[in-house]
């Protein structure tokens, strides 16, 4: 029986494909003599006759966009099939709610199968369509708009989240690391004995700050150019503390130069705090601490001009610097002055280093209170920072023999960007 | 004479000539003056001849001081810009991968550029601004410019300015309002991008010319970044590429690329490697090379001569500085 | 109470600004909000502080005769000279015709461009002063500066045009950039970014109060 079936099969497949062949072959012929003869006819037919209406877009799918704060919704669409073949200028989507009339609420180029519509409201349900819009020039210069338009979607609202999805890693990197800190800061609390080891630009403080008092001229203390919000600025206020202390202690004149008023602010505060605690508040002057300019390049032409005039025994350069690093730098390793600086600005640490005498590299200058004030919760932040260190040294390490191995998935958990 | 008078007459002399100079341009009685191909030849060897001098006398014992110095990187960076000599400029990957993102985005694109520098970087940011702009303008892409620091608009106007005489655009060719518009600076650094990422509109809600953000056409319909196509940063220090990158790449998924002056460009190197940062334009050289594919040519090509002197110069002055520290005892070098 | 308050307050933002990184839904996405308008306006409006601080400092060494009050007279003029040619040029100040534009293209343009121009010498000196061959790191630091310096230019490609196409000087460089000089800033910025993260830690905790003008 199979067999037969099979023959019968066979059979008729080859009639089959017989009076296709036969077919297309007299297709083709016609074609060919209907093309020469009629050819100039199409080609008028086609200049008079106004262009089709492109192809809409199908698929219309909404959804609400994960992991927001709501009032945004996800429009995904499948391309127009002119889009293939540069036929779409562009999408227009559209969107109705509560049977109102539909209205425009944003567009996207060709090619592109997704809007976000960030303009919902929570409360209300939205119905979506997709205009496909072709632009073609018309005959007297003028643009011939034509569109045509997806099926309407579903109703949907949009939602806010409790959790955002895509940073589990970063919670779980930043649950160990506070873990660490903690962990250390209630052992450096229960009295163990932690170690720090030397920083030289540290212990230089007192260095400086004694050669000033002794050649009788001025400290000069730069905070950089960043304002309170960055962490450099808080680290570089706590080492200011310290230098303040000294200075008042040897009487001798501290000056800051800033370029934030909110770090004026600070500044001011720290220094009369330091100069009361070493019992001598009536050597703080108002104008120790001063305001010179917020741009970048005025405040390092001011601080110039004041080196090169006042030429300072002693100058800090401590917080978040940029371009104008070395002028400073360079300036007063020519006014002779003993420079110590500390930012964490990776791009200006060759320039610190170059031009002065002792340069804080990055952690060191957030070390600094910590290293400055042997403070035991501070120094059990320190540790902890360096066992959080060691955590992403064995991430690095498993990450790089994973991407070794091909086994791309794995350290794809470790991305934070999709 | 002392020495003081000396160096006071010669800064007058320069300035006398400079300023004749000038007036002579803005009068047109000559248009620039470029020295022959002869003439520059012999200047470049009697500059080369003069280092060798030095090199000679640092030999001797003889050692210069930092302003011998100063000297021959002012005369490296001015003579060329008299000279008339092309050189090749070369591509680099980061560069290609800018112009590769511009391909392949589809015109009617948005593209969010934020300028954050000021006048003082702008001879190596304003050279990459014109020629970003003039190809998306090429592409009929639609861009949203503002800044994060105060000085960043102005200097987006007047990029929009130059390459638009120099492409010869009108007003009618490209439509502010709907083909760019300039939102202005706002105060609060990273805030600024934090809070865009929720909605543009609550930190601008006008243009730099005081025109209400949903009377202007082009971004009315634009809530956050997820309605932006592409995004190209200028930054010359902070805030720029690195909290663009850290804030707008990281939380909202920006598409990020960016120009840097080239003190700044090793810092944003790892986020690029990452793929955090799709391409950079580090510095007057790859200013020049966006320039080369864009095809238009500007500032960054004109100075790159300048660029080449300025770095041999600096090289030649690193081996003096070698030679003399391994003959004077590996002492320091330099007379303060 | 003159410590407590800003630590709570430091404490209370610094916490949902983290929280706000993970939540985003109501309130922590407003207080997020609230937050940061609150820095810009305190940051806008501190420029006053700033402004004014430099004003007294200033007339107090023109009227006292201080040392070097002829500076103080410049900075003086240029200041009221700038504000009145913003005020002037009423809410379109910026125009390209208004004389705060003027201003600017012709003194501020060039004047800062001076400064950071005056890089290109520094960097030329301290290069002199400080590439030096003294030890094989130093050597191989030296090393690294040379070809970069020259392959970042088209002249070192130039010098090595005969060489094949990705044996050149600007792909020696860009190997150098891509992959020690990438390496290199990653390592100190992991670092930083554990520092960043231990000292915000402590400033929310209040464990660090230092910058609040006292003791830790």
């Amino acid at each position: 029986m199979r067999r037969i079936e099979i023959r019968n099969n066979s059979f008729l497949s080859r009639v089959n494909i017989t009076i296709l062949a036969f077919s297309l072959l007299l297709l083709t012929v016609a074609s060919v003599t209907a093309q020469d003869e009629i050819d100039p006819v199409t080609e008028l037919i086609d200049s008079v006759v106004t262009p089709a209406n492109p192809a809409p877009p199908t698929d219309i799918t909404v959804k609400d966009t994960p992991n927001d704060a709501g009032g945004s919704i996800t429009i995904r669409w499948a391309l127009s099939a002119d889009d293939a073949t540069n036929g779409i200028s562009k999408y227009r989507i559209m969107r109705q709610s509560n049977g109102s009339e539909f209205t425009q609420v944003g567009e996207a180029t060709a090619g592109a199968g997704e809007y976000l519509d960030g303009q919902a409201s929570d409360e209300h349900e939205f119905n979506y369509k997709v205009l496909a819009i072709s632009e073609i020039p018309g005959e007297s210069g003028e643009t011939i708009v034509l569109t045509s338009e997806s099926v309407v979607s579903e109703p949907i609202s949009s939602s806010a989240q409790w959790f955002d999805s895509r940073r589990v890693n970063v919670l779980v990197v930043t649950a160990i690391l506070v873990f660490f800190i903690l962990w250390f800061i209630q052992r450096a609390k229960s009295g163990e004995k932690l170690f720090i080891r030397k920083i030289a630009g540290l212990e230089a403080v007192d260095e400086a700050v004694g050669r000033a008092t002794e050649m009788g001229k001025k400290i000069f203390y730069v905070p950089g150019i960043n304002d309170m919000d960055n962490v450099q600025t808080i680290a570089s206020m706590t080492i200011l503390g310290r230098v303040a202390e000294l200075a008042g202690q040897y009487d001798t004149w501290l000056e800051v130069p800033v370029c934030r008023s909110l770090v004026m602010v600070t500044a001011k505060e720290v220094v009369k705090e330091a100069y009361t605690k070493v019992g001598r508040p009536d050597s703080y002057h108002e104008d120790q601490v001063h305001y010179l300019t917020d741009d970048q390049f005025g405040y390092a032409a001011a601080i110039d001009g004041m080196v090169v005039r006042e030429k300072p025994a002693t100058i800090f350069y401590m917080g978040a610097f940029f371009a104008e690093s070395l002028i400073l730098a360079e300036t007063g390793n020519a006014s002779g002055a003993i420079q110590i600086a500390g930012t964490a600005m990776p791009a200006q640490l060759p320039f610190f280093v170059t031009a002065c005498d002792y340069t804080l590299i990055g952690e060191e200058l957030f070390a600094a209170s910590a290293y400055l004030s042997k403070e035991p919760k501070l120094l059990g932040s320190l540790k902890g920072q360096d066992y959080g260190k060691g955590a992403i040294l064995i991430a690095i390490l498993i990450g790089v023999l994973l991407e070794t191995f091909g086994i791309w998935e794995l350290s794809q958990i470790f991305s934070v960007i999709e | 004479m002392n020495r003081r008078m000396i160096e006071m007459s010669i800064l007058a002399v320069i300035t006398i000539l400079s300023i004749i100079a000038y007036l002579g341009k803005i009068n047109g009685w000559h248009n620039g003056y470029t020295f022959s191909t002869g003439l520059s030849i012999t200047l470049i060897i009697l500059l080369a001849a003069s280092v060798i001098f030095i090199l000679v006398l640092t030999i001797k014992g003889k050692l210069i001081g930092r302003r011998i110095v100063f000297l021959y990187i002012g005369i490296a960076i001015t003579l060329p810009l008299f000279m008339d000599i092309s050189q090749e400029i070369v591509v680099s990957n980061d560069v290609k991968a800018v112009y590769a993102d511009l391909e392949g985005l589809p015109a009617g694109s948005k593209i969010l550029v934020s300028f954050d520098y000021d006048p003082a970087s702008a001879p190596e940011l304003q050279p990459m601004a014109e020629a970003f702009i003039g190809e998306c303008f090429k592409r009929d892409f639609k861009l949203i410019m503002m800044g994060l620091w105060p000085m960043g608009p102005q200097q987006a106007n007047m990029a929009v300015d130059t390459i638009m005489n120099r492409m010869g655009l009108t007003d009618q060719d490209i439509i502010y309002g709907e083909d760019w518009v300039n939102l202005g600076f706002q105060t609060g650094d990273v805030f600024v991008i934090q809070r865009m990422g929720g909605s543009f509109e609550s930190m601008f809600h006008t243009d730099i010319n005081g025109r209400p953000y949903q009377d202007i056409p082009l971004v009315k319909n634009i809530k956050n970044f997820s309605n932006i196509d592409y995004s190209f940063n200028l930054s010359a220090g902070f805030p720029g590429t690195v909290e663009w990158v850290q804030v707008g790449v990281d939380r909202y998924g920006l598409k990020l690329s960016c120009g840097n002056t080239a003190v700044q460009a090793p810092t944003v190197y790892p986020y690029l490697k990452a793929g955090q940062l799709s391409g950079l334009i580090g510095g007057m050289n790859d200013g020049a090379a966006f320039e080369k594919l864009t095809q238009l040519e500007g500032k960054a090509t004109k100075f790159m001569l300048s660029q080449s002197f300025s770095h041999l110069i600096i090289i030649a002055f690193i081996f003096i500085g070698n030679v003399a520290y391994f003959r004077t005892g590996r002492k320091s070098a330099l007379k303060k | 109470m003159r410590r407590e308050i800003p630590l709570l307050i430091t404490g209370i933002v610094g916490v949902v600004f983290v929280i706000s990184y993970f939540i985003p839904h109501f309130p922590f996405n407003m207080m997020d909000g609230w937050f940061s308008d609150w820095f810009s306006i305190i940051q806008a409006c501190a420029i006053v502080l700033g402004a004014l601080n430099l004003l007294l400092i200033s007339s107090q060494k023109i009227i006292r005769r201080k040392t070097d009050w002829g500076y103080s007279i410049v900075v003086m003029a240029t200041f009221f000279l700038m504000i009145i040619a913003g005020f002037s040029g009423g809410v379109e100040f910026r125009g390209p015709d208004t004389t705060f534009t003027w201003l600017y293209n012709f003194t501020f343009m060039p004047l800062s461009s001076t400064m950071y121009a005056i890089l290109a010498f520094f960097v030329a000196s301290a290069s002199y002063r400080a590439f030096r061959a003294r030890n094989a790191e130093a050597t191989l630091l030296l090393g690294a500066a040379f070809f970069v310096m020259i392959g970042r230019v088209p002249i070192g490609d130039l010098i090595t045009g005969f060489m094949p196409e990705g044996a050149r000087l600007s792909d020696l460089t860009g190997w150098i950039m891509d992959y020690p000089q990438t390496a290199g800033q990653r390592a100190i910025m992991i670092g930083i970014a554990l520092g960043l993260v231990s000292t915000s830690l402590r400033v929310i905790l209040g464990i660090e109060r230092s910058h609040l003008g006292g003791d830790s």
